[in-house]
Formats: structure tokens, sequence, C-alpha cells
């Protein structure tokens, strides 16, 4: 059952048209990993899904209501974390986590201490002290504490620390247990990769690619580095390796994520002494995607 | 629909109190207090009839209407009358002035900032937030016009009825809910806090003046300013009920059409179309001096249109002016007698150092631009590149002097133009020049004083305004209330020398640039060792 829904969705700001014919679908109690570079339309698609932005065409549906007539209705039940968090300097964080949860209908729960004492936050000083992270987490912290059947989270990790970002990525985990869905948009792939069932990947207002991890896989590559005691012959003519470069005694290269394991196979007997991946990232699978020219055939490259 | 969008406006409000808990009761206690306060003052300063009645020969000339309105009940000049007269628009401007800040912001400054955009994800409907402002807003004046009424009728005044306070206090607040109307609309239209103050307080001075050139020459025109329906209220002499339910109702107008505007609009989105701007700086932005320019250009400019109208339309007045003292020869001996020079050479005098503090506020706005610009966090980008503390705050302070001799120049300029139009043989345009000119000095302190906080104690720099804010009570409604000398005296304003009636006083302008200078070098030295905030 789908939990939220665009439709050829097509936002323009005056002539720019920034959204052109999006279409996503989140699944009840699914993971949706919306990924894309900076400008690429992520949280405008958002906001039009917050009923904030009124869409020009195509349609937006969350819980089966229209984002922005029954924006009210759909806000009951949802939590909402911006990627840029502003709020009033002379209040405390939690004044503020406590009227976030006052609005949604609720009252403060014991859940909220407990995302505060998680999330490492002083509740008692003033939101204008507050660094990036701070003001991030009490936006984290107010949405994780509400009774929400979805969450819609914009890049929430952009000024967290990594220790903070495994505290978000745990309560993430957890939440995704009890079955809720959740929109995670962010422009590092490797974040997402972690947390979600299904990716789509939107570039200049346009949705290039939807799919299952496994299914996106094969436009990931890992980058290797490795140094070994003998040296390997013609690697670059190995299936699935790519971009062989010589840095002194290491070579460095691409492999195609599906051919990982039988490339590890071949180098480990010529004794190896050092190795080091880097995940795939965001931009390997945009240049991917572009040599292949589209999804649909990327499989057979 | 209605009540969907408007959610969880009841939280929200309660929301906007808790913020400004201390902010409103000031208003509220200084708004009634004072109108309590001169009311008890006429009392011991005009005890008897004859003592009214001569005051109220003073008060009848085009240079006073042009200010304070046209006053009623002039030949039985009672209490209620004179404080109806002399007290009603001067307050409720200052009440027009608290609903335009506290309105814009409550909405375009929340929604500029992103905070709304994390209540608006909340179940809280699309008009909310307008909605939880509007609320309190008119509340706040429902209050004011109670407690001054209340205060007004207990004061237990001789003509002070309780219809006639109940219709000041009405007065007041009528007028407070229409600024607050009016902020609503603008705060739609615009797409910063800054377009929805600024259009805001240009639609309050253009009903200033729209009522002033009105009430001195047309009086249909009057009709067409929300504060000539204030006055038009004449309260205490025929107390008309009518003209707050005009108000009202143009108020009730206003909401509507804003609350439809918000409807419809997409978030941090104005009416107002903007345009792409440009892919490179010019020269001239690219500077810590050309930035600070460029960040408060628009308002500049508009502040330079506002004073040349206000000097043009005083300036116009001149010919009404001129004929009246023709007819009143007798009041011409009295005055010129006391005091020296003609009356319109003394009106002169007063209106500069009057508009000299009108042209302080821009020039008061471009320091504490920096202050802002601090808090935003903004600084930091210069002050972490190669730009020198010292270099950074200098920019901002010349800015605020070019800023206030162009004003007073402008000012000074229209003045003097309308005023040869009118007049056969007026004050020759340099006469006038030169009269703007002498408060320089005094305009400087001012700056220097801005420079001062912001340098030292940046937490502080509203003591500014509320100098400022002295200095006009002090030279604007002196005569009314006929304080002691040293009164006068605590503000640079009263000691600059008023030309055209008295001379240049060059050793009084040498030591008022002194007092600049020092307080400049220390806000200087201040700003140079002190934390950045950001
Ligand atoms: N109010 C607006 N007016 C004009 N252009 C806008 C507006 N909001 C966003 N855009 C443009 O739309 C594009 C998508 O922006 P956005 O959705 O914020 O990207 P991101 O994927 O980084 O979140 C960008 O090119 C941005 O400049
Ligand atoms: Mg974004």
């Amino acid at each position: 059952m789908s939990v939220l829904r665009t439709k050829q969705l097509t936002k323009k700001f005056g002539d720019f048209k920034a959204l052109d014919g999006v279409n996503i679908e989140v699944n009840k109690g699914e993971v949706y990993g919306f990924i894309g570079p900076n400008g690429a339309g992520k949280s405008t698609t958002i906001r039009v899904l917050l009923g904030m932005l009124k869409a020009t065409e195509g349609k937006a549906e969350i819980f089966g209501m229209d984002a922005w007539k029954d924006a009210v209705e759909i806000h009951k039940r949802l939590a909402y974390v911006p990627g840029d968090v502003n709020l009033w300097p002379n209040l405390t964080g939690g004044e503020v986590i406590d009227l976030f949860v006052k609005l949604r209908g609720g009252n403060p729960s014991t859940r909220r201490d407990q995302l505060i004492e998680k999330f490492d936050l002083d509740p008692s000083k003033k939101c204008g002290t507050y660094s990036k992270g701070n003001r991030q987490k009490v936006a984290l912290i107010a949405a994780l504490a509400s009774e929400a059947d979805l969450y819609i989270l914009d890049e929430p990790t952009s000024g967290l620390d990594p220790l903070m970002e495994r505290v978000f990525q745990e309560s993430v985990a957890e939440l995704k247990k009890e079955g809720k869905s959740i929109l995670l948009s962010s422009h590092i792939l490797s974040e997402v990769e972690k947390l979600c069932d299904r990716i789509g990947i939107i570039r200049q207002g346009q949705m290039i690619e939807t799919g299952s991890l496994s299914e996106l896989r094969h436009l990931t590559r890992t980058h290797l580095l490795i140094e070994t005691k003998q040296p390997i012959p013609s690697l670059e003519d190995f299936p699935g390796v790519h971009d062989v470069k010589e840095k002194e005694r290491a070579l460095s290269f691409q492999v195609d994520t599906e051919q990982l394991d039988q490339v590890i196979k071949h180098i480990s007997s010529y004794e190896v002494v050092k190795l080091e991946s880097a995940p795939p990232t965001l931009e390997d699978l945009f240049m991917r995607h572009y040599e292949s020219g589209g999804a649909e055939d990327g499989g057979e490259a | 629909m209605y009540k969907q969008m408007s959610s969880k406006t009841g939280v929200l409000s309660r929301f906007v109190l808790r913020q400004d808990r201390f902010r409103i009761p000031i208003w509220l206690l200084s708004l009634s207090g004072i109108t309590l306060l001169t009311a008890q003052a006429f009392t011991g300063l005009y005890a008897t009839e004859e003592n009214r009645q001569t005051i109220a020969q003073t008060m009848v000339n085009p240079a006073m209407t042009a200010m304070v309105g046209k006053g009623y009940g002039l030949d039985d000049y009672t209490f209620g009358a004179m404080l109806a007269h002399q007290m009603l628009l001067f307050t409720a401007v200052t009440v027009a002035i608290m609903s335009i800040l506290l309105v814009a912001r409550h909405t375009r400054a929340e929604e500029e900032d992103g905070r709304l955009e994390l209540i608006r994800s909340l179940p809280a409907g699309r008009l909310a937030s307008l909605n939880a402002t509007l609320i309190v807003l008119i509340g706040v004046n429902i209050l004011l016009a109670v407690l001054t009424a209340a205060g007004l009728y207990a004061l237990n005044i001789e003509s002070i009825d309780l219809e006639g306070s109940l219709l000041y206090g009405a007065a007041l607040g009528a007028s407070g809910i229409i600024f607050a109307a009016i902020t609503a609309f603008f705060s739609q239209l615009s797409e910063s806090s800054r377009g929805t103050i600024g259009f805001s307080f240009a639609a309050l001075g253009a009903a200033y003046l729209i009522r002033a050139i009105g009430d001195v020459s047309n009086e249909t025109l009057s009709w067409f300013s929300p504060l000539g329906w204030v006055t038009g209220t004449e309260v205490y002499v025929n107390d008309y009920w009518w003209p707050i339910l005009l108000t009202l109702g143009v108020s009730l107008i206003l909401i509507l059409t804003s609350l439809y505007i918000n409807s419809i609009r997409d978030l941090d989105a104005g009416f107002l179309p903007s345009r792409p701007g440009k892919t490179r700086a010019s020269a001239a932005l690219a500077s810590p001096i050309g930035l600070a320019f460029r960040m408060q250009r628009t308002g500049i400019i508009a502040w330079a249109v506002g004073v040349l109208l206000i000097g043009a339309s005083y300036g116009s007045i001149f010919g009404d002016l001129d004929t009246f003292f023709e007819d009143m020869e007798i009041m011409k001996d009295l005055l010129s007698g006391l005091e020296g020079g003609s009356l319109t050479e003394q009106f002169i005098a007063k209106l500069m150092s009057i508009i000299a503090m009108i042209c302080t506020i821009p020039a008061l706005m471009a320091v504490f631009k920096l202050k802002g610009e601090e808090k935003k966090g903004r600084t930091e980008h210069l002050l972490a590149r190669a730009v020198s503390r010292n270099r950074l705050l200098g920019s901002y302070m010349l800015i605020s002097l070019v800023v206030g001799f162009v004003m007073l120049s402008l000012a000074a300029l229209g003045l003097g133009a309308a005023a040869e139009a009118v007049l056969e043989d007026g004050p020759s345009l340099a006469a006038i020049y030169g009269a703007a000119m002498v408060y320089l000095p005094a305009l400087a302190i001012f700056i220097g004083l801005a420079v001062l906080l912001t340098g030292l104690l940046p937490k502080l720099t509203g003591i500014t305004w509320l100098y400022l804010g002295y200095s006009f009570f002090v030279v604007y409604l002196g005569g009314v209330f006929q304080f002691d000398e040293w009164v006068g005296n605590l503000t640079p304003f009263g000691h600059v020398p008023e030309v055209p009636i008295e001379d240049v006083n060059s050793v009084v302008l040498i030591l008022l640039t002194i007092i600049a200078a020092v307080l400049t070098t220390g806000g200087f030295i201040g700003y140079r060792n002190r934390d950045i905030q950001g």
C-alpha cells in the first residue's frame, strides 16, 4: 500500500522548471532514499509534499489525501525535519521541542527525554546559542518523539558529527522496525545505502533512476587501492575493472560492485599487503548513468 | 476549509503571547501611561480657562495644524479638547508603529527565517500563523483602548467624560488595528520582512502627510487617510463614532484580503514578482563598503524619497502659513516680540529640528545594520577574510554619515523648493539649507552613540532609539509641557542654534562635533576588542 505518491509532479518558479514530471512512491513500512546533487529538486519535492508549495502540474498525495488541500489532516500523522533548521533565538531547545509536540496535539512523553539524552542535547540552552548541529538535533528529537506514520527527513544529518549520525541511524532503524514509513533525502549515497529499502535518484528536476538498492547495484562501483607482493599482470583486462592507475607500488582502480567478489579472489592470489576501499559516490553513479546511456541497458555493460 | 486552514490558531496565539510576554506589556503601559500623564499634566499647566484659551490661540496656525491635526472645540478649549487636539494623533502614530513592528515580527520575519516552515509541517493550518498574529494584535489594541479609556475616566478631570474617554481609547485601538491589517497585507505581498516593514512605514508616512496637507488646505483630502479618521472622531467635542466603524470596516477588508492571499500562495513566496539577479559582482559591490551599501540600497532610496516628500509637503503649506500670519498681526507681534525673528522663521527653525531627527533614523539604521549582519553570522564571512574590524565598522559609519547628510540635504531642498513655489518673498533656499546643515553635528553625535554601543555594548543598542525618542518628545512637545531648560539640554538637538532665528554659534557646533568624535573613537576601540557573535 502506498503511503506517499507523486504523479508527474511539476513545479515551476516563474519560467524555471524546478521539478519536471517527478514520480515517487513510498510504500508502508518502507524507507525510501531520495538522492540527488545540490539543487536537484529534493527540497522542492518535499515542500510540495508538505503543502507549502503548490504544484504547478501533477499530483502529490500522502495517505491518499491531497498534499495541498488536506495539509492539516496529513500533518497529524507526519513528522518533518528540514535540512536547514532555524529556531527562535530566545527560546530554549526544550521549550521548542515541547511547542512542536503540542502543536501536533500530543503530550511531551518519556520518549522526548530519552531522545534528548541519546542525542546529548542540553535542552536548557537558548536556541540562539546552538550550533547548526544542535539546532538540527532539536528538530530531529521533536520529529522522532512524535507518534507519526510517515517521517520526512530532508538531509537530516548535514550538521551532525559521526557519533550523532550513528544515533540517528539507530533511531531510523527503530522506526523501521515499528513499521513506519520514511522518506529520507540526501546527497550522500553511502548514508542512504545503509538505511533504505528503495532509492530514487533525481537530477535537474527529473527522476533518473528508481529501484531497490540491489536493482541499482549495477550502477555503482567501488574504489580500491591495493598493494601486492607480486605484480598483477594486466588487471585492466579483468572483467568489471576500470580506470587502473599505478601509484608508486600500489594500484588504484574501480570495480563494478557485482564483480567485486571475483576481483578480490583474483588479486588475493598475488599476496595482498595493503587494501583500501572507498564506497561508490553519487558522482560515480551519475558518471555510470551517462556512460551507459540510460538505466535500462546499464546492467549489460 | 477555512476551519482546516486555521487549525492550531489557538496554540500559536498563545505562543505569540509567550514570545512577547515582556514586549507587549511594555508597549501597553507606555502608550496608555503617556496619555494619562499628559492629561494629568494639563490640569497643572493650564489650570484656568484663560490659560487654556491662550494656548488654543497659539495652536491655531497651519504649522501646528500640519503637525497635530486641525483641532476641534478651539473656542471652548476644555481639557478634553486639548488632549484630543495635542495628543491623539501623536499617540495614534505610535500605536501604529507598535502594530507594524509586532505584525511584521510574527509573520514575514518568521517565514523568512524558516521557522514558519517547521510550524507548517505540523498539523497547523496554512492561515494559523497569520490568524494568531492578528488575533493577538486585535486583542492588544482592544486592551489598549480599554486601559486608556478607563484610565482617562478614572482621572476624573472636568470635561474628560465617559463617552469621550471610551471614544479616545477606541480611536487609538482602531488605528492600531488598521495598521496591523495594513502590515498583514504587506506581509503577504512582500517577500522579506524588511520589505514588509518598509511598505508599512511608507503607508504610515503617507497617511500622516495626506492628513497634514488635507488639514491645512483641503479637508476632503484628510478623509483619504486613516489618521484623518482618527482625528475626525472629534473626541471630547462632538464624539463621532462612525470614523471608528469606517476604520474597522477597512481593516476587515484588508485582513480578509491578506488571509485570501495567504491561502493561495507558496511558502516563502511574495506576490510582487522577483527578478533574476546578476551572475557576477560589479566592482562597486566587491568591497566591504560596497556590500554594506548594497544591502541597504533599497531602504536608503525609499528614505530619500520619503524625506524629500516630507520636506516638500511642509514647504507647500508655507503659503497658507504666510496668509495666516498676515491676518493675525497682533499675535505676530506677541510671539516675535518674545523670541525674535519672524513667525515664518520660527516655524522653519522648529521644523528643521524635527526634520533633522527624522533624518537621524535612516542614519542610525545604517550603523545598526552591522549588528544585524553580525547576529545572522554574516560578518564572519568578511572578518575571516582580509578585512579588518576597523574597516568594517568604518564602512558602516561612513555610509551612515553620508546617509544623514544626504537625507538632511534632500529634506531641506524639498522644503526650500516648495516654499519658493508658494511664497513671494520667503526665505531663500540657501537660508533654509543652512538652517538644516547646522544639525549635522547633533546627527553625528547620534551616529557616534550608535557606533559606541555597537562597539562596546551591542546588546544595548536600543538605548539610541530611546534617546532619539526622548529628544523627539522634548523638542516636539516641549512647548506644550513647558519643561525646564535642562530637560531640553539633555539632547544634542536642544543645543543646536535655532537658525535662522539665532546666529550660527560655531563654538557650540565644534564642541558637538568633538563629542561625536570621542564617542566614535570609543566605539572603534570597543569593536576591535570584543567577541563577534554569530
Ligand atoms: N522559490 C524559488 N524560486 C526560484 N527557484 C527556486 C526556488 N526554490 C528552489 N528553486 C530552485 O529549484 C532548484 C531545486 O532546488 P531544491 O529543491 O532546493 O534542491 P535540493 O535538491 O538541493 O534540495 C534549484 O535550482 C533552486 O535554485
Ligand atoms: Mg535541499
